[in-house]
């Protein structure tokens, strides 16, 4: 097990910054997730960190020593693809063994790891298969499988669930979580997709034009931003941001609700909110409109099936966020900034 | 389908039978007339003694072939086209593949590297072949001269005029003109391997030879086989590079069978022999093209 660190991680593709200066460090057996959309740099950082990038700035340590200039195969990771990456020629056998073959392993004790790594995953009774005649779960706990043979010290994975259809994914998820917390190895994950960043991380960075905007717990980045990027990237629908004279503010949208509905104890803000359509999901409710005196902006508001209130198209109603509830950020660089006074 | 049908001259071109023959029919006629006529034509020919003194179809059933089996040139020449067909397709597979791996990588002046491996492929045969002829020339060969320069040799080396060396000298030449296409082939499946394969080698920790026979290569084995598959066929079915360098000599030492069906049947005359043999190896040639093609596709399905 060890820690992973970069130092001022920089790298340019020609005139495009992939990353630009990351300073980011894990905890012993984290679960730290990049998150950002495609393009930020996350991918790359994670190359990076393998050792099948080379950075143009900047220094890497794996367990508090440097890196930097080592080939992957001297680094101790092990990675996961997001295509898996098996060798289809080989037998799920020989895939998970290729690592030992690579490192000299005598074969005895090799049949004996590839055994071990195959029940870790479940898959013994698919050594003779070919990666071909595997499904897309089977064929990730192989790529697992093959990564942590070799015991490695770190473990990356660029997107290893983006390749499976939405039912699989959320089994392949529990899996994974369940598998990191018995190894309890250092994990660095690569996504675009915040709900498994969420569902998933001890520790989120969410990057964007190759910067880590904020590192913090899901609960931190989601409840405390540190940014307008922040905010609106995570949440589904994201954060509500209004423009105010002095500043940015905003609000979740679960966090508008309507008058008499909200069981907060607070102080409240109150809006005059304006719905124009309404979009019924089962378990919730969208409404979408936009608030008096910021006409404008539009705003969502999401209403759990708990709360059966009947709601009018095209009409003005009385909403309302709890005070706490409400993130201000700077006008001009979209930095959070301590609470304001609504001056309206 | 509807009952009403359109008037069928107007509609012609909505008419996909109509434009699927219409379409298909200069490529028909071109297999007809320049490949399916002649091959039947010689198939007729090597069970006749025809030749052209005497152009008359006689039908002498194997007599034709029995004739050109018993003339110990012919089996020279039978094994000659073997020794040459796989030492230059050996040969070609090793550099093709060599030079496939050069050609993916980025490096300042790919462009011109990339134009001169291909210009072997792209020069007419005849006229790259008789460069060749002026480069192995017996008194003005440049390479003789620059070995002479260099205090190699004391005197000329005869490529072409002493049998192993004019079947080296032959066998050299026809790698040198194959390798270009072969190269291209394994290249297209080099830059179908997924990028992610190589980064998962890599952090594998495999090395480059291992990355090399036990990724890289079975990964290539079906575009290599497609490779050699044309390689063989253009060694042994063309004449072009035996015919202009050595006419097969110096005493039949470097005959094959494509020069000597024509040697036998063309400026010799017996039209028959020289359709026997040149049908000789079309036997092999279908089997090994089926095997071949076979095995690359069961690879590729896995």
């Amino acid at each position: 097990m060890a820690v992973v660190e970069v130092r001022g991680l920089t790298k340019h593709f020609g005139d495009v910054v992939a990353v630009d200066g990351v300073d980011l460090q894990s905890e012993e057996g984290e679960f730290l997730v990049l998150l950002g959309p495609s393009g930020c740099g996350k991918t790359t950082l994670l190359r990076m960190i393998a050792g099948l990038e080379q950075p143009t700035e900047g220094e890497i340590l794996l367990g508090g020593e440097s890196v930097s200039g080592l080939p992957p195969r001297a680094r101790k990771i092990a990675m996961v693809f997001q295509s898996y990456a098996l060798y289809p020629h080989m037998t799920v056998a020989n895939n998970i063994a290729f690592p030992l073959k690579a490192q000299g392993m005598d074969p005895s004790k090799r049949a004996a790891k590839v055994q071990w790594a195959a029940g870790l995953f479940d898959i013994d009774g698919l050594l003779h298969r070919r990666p071909r005649q595997l499904s897309g779960g089977e064929r990730q706990r192989v790529a697992l499988a093959r990564a942590l043979v070799r015991e490695p010290t770190v473990f990356l994975l660029d997107e290893p669930l983006s390749n499976l259809d939405a039912k699989l994914r959320a089994a392949a998820r529990d899996d994974l979580m369940e598998f990191q917390r018995r190894i309890g190895i250092t994990t660095i994950y690569v996504t675009h997709d915040q709900v498994e960043a969420m569902g998933m991380g001890d520790r989120i960075a969410v990057m964007d034009h190759g910067k880590v905007r904020q590192l913090g717990t899901p609960e931190e980045v989601y409840h405390h931003p540190a940014d307008v990027f922040v905010a609106q990237f995570l949440g589904s629908p994201p954060m509500n941001l209004l423009e105010s004279m002095y500043y940015l503010f905003g609000f979740r949208p679960e966090q508008f609700l309507p008058e008499g509905i909200a069981e907060s104890e607070g102080a409240r803000v109150p809006f005059t909110f304006h719905v124009n359509r309404i979009e019924y999901l089962g378990s919730e409710r969208y409404l979408y409109g936009h608030i008096r005196e910021y006409e404008e902006t539009k705003i969502i508001a999401m209403l759990p099936a708990t709360v059966t209130l009947p709601i009018e198209v095209d009409q003005d109603h009385k909403f309302s966020v709890a005070r706490d509830q409400l993130r201000f950020f700077d006008r001009d660089g979209g930095q959070r900034i301590p609470p304001q006074a609504l001056n309206r | 389908m509807t009952s009403t049908r359109a008037p069928r001259n107007r509609y012609l071109s909505d008419n996909p039978r109509f434009l699927a023959g219409l379409f298909m029919a200069p490529a028909v006629i071109y297999i007809v007339a320049l490949v399916g006529f002649p091959f039947v034509l010689a198939i007729i020919y090597a069970f006749t003694n025809i030749s052209t003194g005497n152009p008359e179809l006689n039908f002498v059933g194997w007599d034709t072939f029995r004739r050109v089996l018993d003339d110990p040139v012919f089996r020279e020449a039978l094994w000659n086209t073997f020794l040459f067909a796989v030492i230059a397709n050996l040969l070609v597979v090793v550099l093709a593949t060599a030079l496939a791996e050069v050609l993916t990588k980025d490096f300042k002046g790919k462009w011109l590297v990339r134009f001169l491996v291909l210009l072997p492929w792209v020069a007419p045969v005849s006229l790259a072949t008789i460069t060749w002829l002026w480069t192995l020339d017996s008194i003005f060969s440049p390479i003789d001269w620059v070995l002479r320069q260099l205090g190699l040799i004391t005197e000329n080396v005869y490529w072409l005029g002493r049998p192993g060396l004019a079947m080296s000298s032959v066998i050299a030449v026809q790698t040198w003109r194959i390798v270009p296409l072969a190269a291209v082939i394994v290249m297209a499946g080099l830059i179908a391997i997924p990028g992610e394969i190589n980064d998962a080698v890599a952090v594998d920790g495999a090395g480059p030879w291992r990355r090399l026979f036990q990724v890289t290569m079975p990964l290539l084995a079906p575009i290599i086989a497609v490779a050699v598959l044309f390689g063989v066929i253009l060694t042994i079915s063309d004449m072009s590079v035996v015919f202009v360098l050595t006419r097969g000599g110096p005493t039949n030492s470097t005959q094959v069978l494509s020069t000597w069906a024509f040697i036998k049947g063309i400026e010799g005359g017996a039209l028959g022999q020289g359709a026997a043999v040149a049908l000789f190896l079309l036997p092999v040639l279908i089997g090994i093209t089926a095997v071949v093609l076979r095995l690359a596709r069961r690879r590729e399905v896995l």
